[in-house]
């Protein structure tokens, strides 16, 4: 009999991964839902934000500041390849752009290794305390990161919802022609949607940073994770991949009380298969009448 | 949704057929000069590209078992080394099973590994279609290798298997161990073979549906094809040439490791598409070729960040020349 206050800790661990993998995922999704762009890097991203992070925060000391310039800097990195390499495969088959962000994945992933070396990095965490959780300490630190994710989220969601930028965003997604009819700039759109969705990585990529070594690795992991989310949340939703990153998350946190982390992954996969056999439209997303 | 590669159905290899008549007699001069040439590269060739060379044959077959569904049905898979992998270890474990190894016991257990999991990876992954698909076969492939890196005692886990060498020989009659030109040999009638078979599949009514699936899946849908089985069997031959390619690499580098089960060949094998021209068959080869000699070039500029300037070239051909070399050659060739 597995002990209950086990299980609770797993399930706080399990909200708190929850909540960095929606970051994570609802960048994806954003990108997804406007351009129909699978971004293949989005996981990079992730990782070279995190990288830049601990570069900013060697120069400046400052947790918040590194945070801050990883995104920026990732912005405008995720503008100039949507420029440089996406913008030209608008109108191609949604496949294409998997194939070229694959190769900018390559690219920025030994692009980390070459520059950052092998040897995982280590940011500090600009919160320090721990308080008490049954048979734990627990770090306020990874309550901070649910909560700062949940901020950002909701940021983005307000943004959208009442923002004028963000109706654009929304007119584009319903009707690219229409949109560009009524005067928005939609190939500008795309270039500020691929830029947030990098900076949302970029934000992920800093504050997760400290929970683990950041390491050029790191990247694929999330992405392949964002991937699953995506799938079982409904692709393109961005309500169903919050709720389920914090599904998978939860399954393997529970997951790893029986087996260890690395094999617990594969009951994430498990789920993917089971929503493609019985929901293939997605866990999360309601039924169309 | 249209098919990858923004070509017309006559710029393709089955424009032979549609011209009327077999395949031209340049094609067979060009297809005896090249496995000609490659017979006896050998002779020519030092001992470092020779094993070179053997090595591009098997990628290459890996290429072309992928091209069924990249280039000739529309589905790309993101899971070979799945396929690749379990062919590779299937193999190992006949090799390291049986005493003394015999050759066609590890290529039949390979296939046979291969082939049970690519029945599981085909019904469940050919539900769903474009980018979902790609999706499902990088979560499978993912599972394999989770699999095989954590089952230490089976396979060895991260240390990978290591076994000998099996000998060359028909049962009953006799047996000579092999040398490194025989390898190539036995290398290069298999994948020639294989490419023939292929070939002939691509070419038959069959491979005609497959086609069609990439141009127009819901119309042919509506001519009345059963699109999910003919998707199911695509994935389970492509895996099963897969699978040989992998058991061949466990013959020829004597080593299995949890590595050739990881997304990166996967991805490779993608890139030997793209690179090459997807939906000719020839192309992934020219393009594994392609690949493992830039690899080869890049490795001694840049050591093991080669992957920089290859995923940029990548990235570029993708933007630049979606149909590949030998799409662009072609085109160049009959302006």
């Amino acid at each position: 009999m597995i002990p209950l206050d086990q299980i609770l800790v797993q399930i706080v661990n399990g909200l708190v991964n929850g909540m960095i993998l929606a970051l994570v995922a609802s960048g994806l999704t954003l990108i997804f839902g406007i351009m129909d762009i699978v971004n293949f890097a989005h996981g990079d991203l992730f990782m070279l934000g995190a990288y830049v992070g601990t570069t900013a925060f060697l120069t400046t000391g400052n947790f918040w500041i590194a945070l801050l310039v990883s995104v920026l800097v990732m912005a405008l990195l995720g503008a100039a390849l949507q420029i440089t390499a996406l913008r030209p495969l608008v109108g191609r088959d949604p496949l294409t752009t998997i194939l070229a962000t694959f190769g900018i994945s390559l690219v920025i992933q030994n692009y980390a290794l070459w520059q950052y070396g092998p040897v995982p990095r280590k940011i500090v965490e600009p919160v320090t305390g721990h308080f008490r959780l049954f048979y734990v300490e627990y770090p306020w630190y990874r309550i901070v990161i649910a909560l700062m994710s949940a901020a950002i989220i909701g940021g983005l969601y307000l943004f959208m919802k009442y923002g004028k930028h963000g109706i654009w965003i929304r007119a584009t997604t319903q009707d690219r022609v229409m949109a560009a009819a009524m005067g928005i700039p939609v190939p500008w759109v795309h270039t500020v949607v691929f830029a947030i969705g990098a900076a949302m990585a970029a934000a992920s990529g800093v504050l997760f940073g400290p929970t683990v070594g950041v390491n050029h690795a790191m990247g694929f992991d999330f992405t392949l994770r964002a991937f699953v989310v995506v799938v079982v949340g409904g692709m393109g939703n961005l309500g169903g991949s919050i709720l389920a990153s914090i599904f998978i998350s939860l399954l393997e946190s529970l997951a790893t009380i029986w087996v260890s982390p690395a094999q617990a992954v594969i009951v994430s996969f498990v789920a993917l298969i089971l929503t493609l056999l019985i929901r293939p439209t997605g866990l999360f997303v309601p039924t169309p009448k | 949704m249209s098919a990858v590669t923004p070509t017309t159905a006559d710029d393709r290899d089955l424009d032979t057929r549609a011209r009327g008549g077999g395949p031209s007699a340049a094609y067979w001069t060009g297809f005896v000069v090249v496995v000609g040439a490659l017979a006896l590269s050998p002779f020519v060739l030092p001992e470092f590209w020779q094993r070179f060379a053997t090595e591009i044959l098997i990628w290459g077959l890996l290429a072309m078992s992928s091209d069924i569904l990249i280039g000739y049905t529309g589905m790309v898979s993101f899971g070979h080394s799945a396929f690749f992998g379990l062919g590779l270890y299937g193999a190992a474990a006949a090799l390291l099973a049986v005493r003394p190894p015999n050759l066609w016991l590890a290529l039949a257990a390979g296939l046979v590994a291969a082939a049970v999991i690519a029945v599981f990876v085909a019904y469940f992954s050919t539900r769903l279609r474009d980018i979902y698909f790609s999706i499902t076969t990088l979560v499978f492939s993912q599972i394999f290798y989770v699999i095989i890196f954590t089952w230490t005692d089976v396979t060895g886990g991260e240390n990978g298997l290591t076994f000998r060498q099996p000998p060359f020989g028909v049962p009953g009659l006799f047996s000579v161990p092999f040398t490194r030109n025989g390898l190539h040999w036995f290398v290069l009638a298999v994948v020639t073979l294989s490419y023939l078979l292929l070939r002939r599949i691509t070419q038959s009514p069959f491979g005609m549906v497959l086609q069609s699936i990439r141009e127009n899946e819901p119309r042919t849908r509506a001519i009345g094809y059963n699109v999910e089985r003919y998707k199911i069997v695509a994935v389970m031959l492509s895996g099963l040439f897969a699978g040989l390619a992998g058991s061949l690499y466990a013959v020829q580098n004597k080593f299995a490791a949890p590595d050739f089960v990881l997304f990166l060949i996967s991805g490779e094998t993608v890139i030997f598409n793209v690179m090459g021209g997807m939906g000719t068959l020839v192309g992934p080869v020219a393009g594994a070729a392609f690949f493992l000699l830039m690899k080869e070039a890049f490795s001694r500029i840049f050591y093991e960040y080669y992957l920089i300037p290859v995923g940029i070239i990548f990235t570029l051909m993708v933007i630049f020349l979606p149909q590949g070399l030998l799409g662009f050659l072609r085109r160049r060739l009959n302006q």
